[in-house]
């Protein structure tokens, strides 16, 4: 049985990419209302993880994932029902994605799916959402306009409150602001802190002052390795066990 | 309390709901669809094989099918279905439509490819597309109505049905077809060959044939070898120009048959299960397969080029 | 390599002349659409009227109007449809959105390819074989118009797989991560954002369908019939093999009256083709994303 105070478990996990090994975790822990930071430079093999939680590997042909990932209670890759696993993870991916539906059924779209239909209910889910992703007040008097022709920034947000529309357990973001203004980073930002309250956050980023302001652990991966976990604090302090990680954090190498 | 909200969130996942068992279902039905399209194509093969295939045990004998030009399966005293007259029918047709179209249509593909502003190449690939709608029967029609007197006046012949215009109306309705290949096939090629060629100070032509065309001679290849196939499965319009009598041609404006031709003229007259309706589904066989060898040899040499 | 400063000039005026030549030969392949369409008017034109297109042949198919055939194409056109669209569109669906790179999604793609390159008397030979004798619905509209739905399916699945690859993958993706079966993506975000090209799919499919005559002579269509159709499993009439036997084989037909068929067929399915193109062009300029 899992301690209870733990999120994800992972353990022995190897991602492959047709044969080659893009990620080796031995032990890894996230913990039930944290905001986890991920930092690392391009092809460390972070998006990888991402990917191998919420079970996305299925739509690529050649990555193949083995070893335990353990989310509530539950061995992922075992799951009976991927889709439930994945309403209970949200993501944001680095493009900002506003499906071609209006704002409101972008956002109304998962309770839908999940056989809520009270015209009402979904009112309350849509206002609720999109307020908590701070996007409410720009788009509240055109709720029917078209999610996909958004702003680049607006659309981020819009992604964000169709996670929350979801009522996750986790959220995952991959690189969120990479393709978004410096404004909505920092109101995103501002969403996160108010959101490992209810949830955990997987903040996976290339901003390595992200996790300093946000996480209290942050983990550094590196050419597909798990080099270390540790305080988010220790990392800039310099109290690293492996100078790889302080070398990264000082910039050395990006 | 903990580990009774891991409990509630373990029951969700492991149950499967109707979405799960909806999505599986249509999963199945559009796997049942797709394959449909395998399952049509081997339906088509072997109902004709299925009508046509006695024939090759009974009247019949590869030398006299294949190598004698008498087709006469309508005589009474000795029938005899020599398909040599059909097959040069078939051929110096679609040769001299190829003849014609050919030249045209890679022209056309390169003007509104490459040396067509944007405006006169939207008109043009409209008028195209036009062109390629134009029913076959509509084609024979114009062949019949108005390339028929027109050959009578020109050439001074008594008439005017027979391999040019056959070939001429023929050419007519496979030059859009391989036009609009043949231009898929050039813009196809990436702009930096083109700006890399430029940048070392060649013309527009120069670029053209040196370096675009080339490129893509895989494609204009495929183009020629669907129009071939185009123009030797034509029935109608084939059938209302090429002319009434069956012969080995010596001059264009012979009177020849093609094999389409021959089946869609033949068919209505004759009695199902008897020789004559067996050979002609044997040429249906014939049609089938030469059609399903070209198709083949196209995407081979279509996918040939996207190896590069 | 390519020729130095000096040249230039004599370069510029040789790419003239080639443009020129070019954009010759382009408009002889061009000319004859437009003479078709003069030549059929000026001598087709006159002879059209309500009454033409509204009431039947008569005397022989010599004189009157040609309404059996229109009508019996229009039985034709919409049988094929309900019978090819369903299939053409759930096959694309298949291809764009489930099918991965095997050997099974080659050999589709090779049979759609072969349906579309089969000739039409081909078609009309399995249409006789596998729809009149084997199944046994006789000479009939059923008949004939599954042998033109199956002919035609190809430019459904073509026009459909291209709509729904327009759809960008990120949408996808999106749905996928929110738990989104792949059924309830497709519904909810694909399909509906590839109809319209779905629909030129469609116009194109009867556009072809109204003019094929091989596939429909031997396995439902009739020239001479005393009755209009009641059923699908009645012989029809039909615009294309109306002109194929008026313009071959009925002595003593006045001039102008194929050419009043031929104009009224090409019109019908000219029209279709236009529509498709606007449709077209509208939903290129109707940004969405």
């Amino acid at each position: 049985m899992v301690d209870p105070s733990i999120e994800i478990l992972v353990q022995d996990l190897t991602v492959r990419y047709d044969n080659d090994i893009a990620l080796r975790i031995d032990n890894l822990e996230i913990r039930k209302n944290e905001i986890f930071g991920i930092i690392g430079p391009a092809g460390s093999g972070k998006t990888s993880f991402l990917n191998a939680i919420n079970r996305m590997d299925e739509f690529n042909d050649s990555m193949n994932v083995q070893g335990s990932i353990n989310f509530g209670g539950l061995e992922v890759s075992r799951v009976k029902n991927v889709y439930a696993l994945r309403k209970k993870i949200g993501v944001v991916f680095p493009l900002p994605v506003g499906l071609p539906l209006s704002i409101y059924e972008n956002v109304a779209l998962s309770p839908r799916l999940s056989g809520i239909k009270d015209k009402i209910k979904l009112d309350e889910v849509v206002e609720r959402c999109l307020i908590r992703a701070a996007l409410w007040e720009e788009v509240k008097d055109r709720l029917h306009q078209l999610g996909s022709l958004l702003s680049g920034g607006q659309q981020q947000r819009l992604t964000i409150a169709r996670a929350l529309s979801q009522e996750p357990k986790l959220l995952l973001l991959d690189e969120f602001s990479i393709a978004v203004d410096p404004v909505t980073t920092m109101r995103i930002e501002d969403v996160l802190k108010e959101l490992k309250e209810e949830m955990t956050v997987v903040l996976v980023t290339n901003l390595v002052q992200q996790v300093r302001r946000l996480s209290e652990r942050t983990a550094f991966f590196l050419n597909g390795e798990l080099v270390e976990v540790g305080k988010t604090e220790d990392f800039f302090t310099g109290t690293v066990e492996d100078q790889r990680t302080r070398d990264y954090v000082e910039g050395h190498f990006g | 309390m903990n580990s009774d909200k891991q409990v509630l969130v373990c029951q969700d996942m492991d149950v499967r709901d109707s979405a799960w068992y909806w999505d599986k279902f249509f999963q199945i039905l559009m796997l049942v669809s797709g394959v449909s399209a395998i399952f049509l194509i081997i339906s088509i093969f072997f109902f004709i094989t299925k009508e046509g295939f006695s024939f090759f045990f009974e009247p019949f004998s590869f030398r006299e099918f294949f190598l004698s030009s008498v087709w006469r399966p309508t005589s009474l005293s000795n029938p005899s279905y020599g398909i040599l007259a059909l097959v040069i029918g078939t051929a110096s047709v679609t040769g001299f439509a190829m003849l014609l179209a050919v030249p045209f249509s890679l022209c056309a593909a390169i003007f509104i490819s490459e040396f067509a502003s944007v405006r006169i190449r939207e008109v043009l690939k409209v008028l195209v597309e036009l062109l390629a709608a134009i029913p076959s029967v509509v084609w024979g029609f114009i062949g019949l109505s108005i390339m028929n007197p027109l050959i009578i006046d020109l050439f001074d012949v008594p008439v005017g049905l027979g391999i040019l215009n056959s070939g001429i109306i023929l050419g007519l309705m496979a030059a859009p077809i391989m036009t609009t290949i043949a231009e898929d096939a050039l813009k196809a090629v990436p702009d930096h060959y083109r700006e890399a060629a430029e940048a070392l100070g060649a013309t527009k032509w120069q670029v053209t044939f040196r370096v675009v065309l080339p490129a893509a001679k895989n494609g204009l290849v495929a183009a020629i070898l669907l129009g071939i196939g185009r123009g030797f499965g034509e029935t109608m319009a084939v059938l209302m120009t090429s002319g009434h009598s069956i012969n080995l041609p010596t001059s264009p404006f012979d009177s020849v048959r093609a094999i389409t031709a021959t089946i869609a003229a033949e068919l209505g007259e004759t009695a199902v299960g008897s020789d004559h309706y067996r050979a002609l589904f044997t040429l249906g066989i014939l049609l089938f397969l030469v059609t399903f060898v070209i198709n083949l040899i196209a995407d081979i040499v279509v996918k040939g080029n996207k190896r590069h | 390599m390519f020729g130095s400063t000096q040249l230039n000039r004599r370069n510029h005026s040789v790419q003239k002349l080639v443009s020129i030549l070019f954009g010759v030969v382009t408009c002889l392949l061009v000319v004859p659409v437009l003479t078709i369409m003069t030549v059929l008017v000026y001598k087709g034109g006159p002879n059209i009227s309500f009454e033409f297109l509204f009431s039947a042949p008569t005397n022989g198919m010599t004189a009157g109007g040609i309404f059996p055939a229109l009508l019996g194409t229009i039985w034709l056109v919409v049988v094929a449809l309900i019978l090819s669209v369903p299939l053409g569109v759930a096959t694309a669906v298949y291809l764009s959105e489930y099918a991965s790179d095997t050997w099974l999604t080659r050999l589709i793609n090779l049979a759609i390819i072969n349906l579309a390159g089969v000739p039409s008397i081909v078609h009309a030979l399995f249409g006789l074989g596998a729809f009149v004798i084997f199944a046994g619905f006789g000479t009939s509209i059923l008949a004939a118009s599954l042998t033109l739905g199956i002919m035609t399916l190809p430019v459904v699945i073509v026009a459909t797989r291209e709509s729904l690859q327009a759809v960008p993958p990120e949408f996808r993706m999106a749905c996928w991560g929110m738990g989104a079966t792949r059924w309830q993506t497709i519904r909810k975000v694909v399909l509906p954002n590839a109809m319209s090209g779905i629909l030129t799919g469609v116009i194109l499919e009867v556009s072809r369908t109204a003019g094929e005559t091989a596939p429909i002579m031997f396995t439902g269509a009739a020239f001479f019939l005393p009755f209009l159709p009641q059923g699908i499993l009645d012989q029809t009439m039909a615009m294309s093999l109306h002109l194929f036997v008026v313009s071959t084989q009925v002595p003593g037909v006045p001039e102008t009256l194929p050419y009043s068929v031929a104009l009224v067929l090409v019109s019908m399915v000219l029209i279709m083709n236009a529509a498709s193109i606007v449709l077209r062009a509208y939903v290129r300029g109707q940004k969405k994303w």
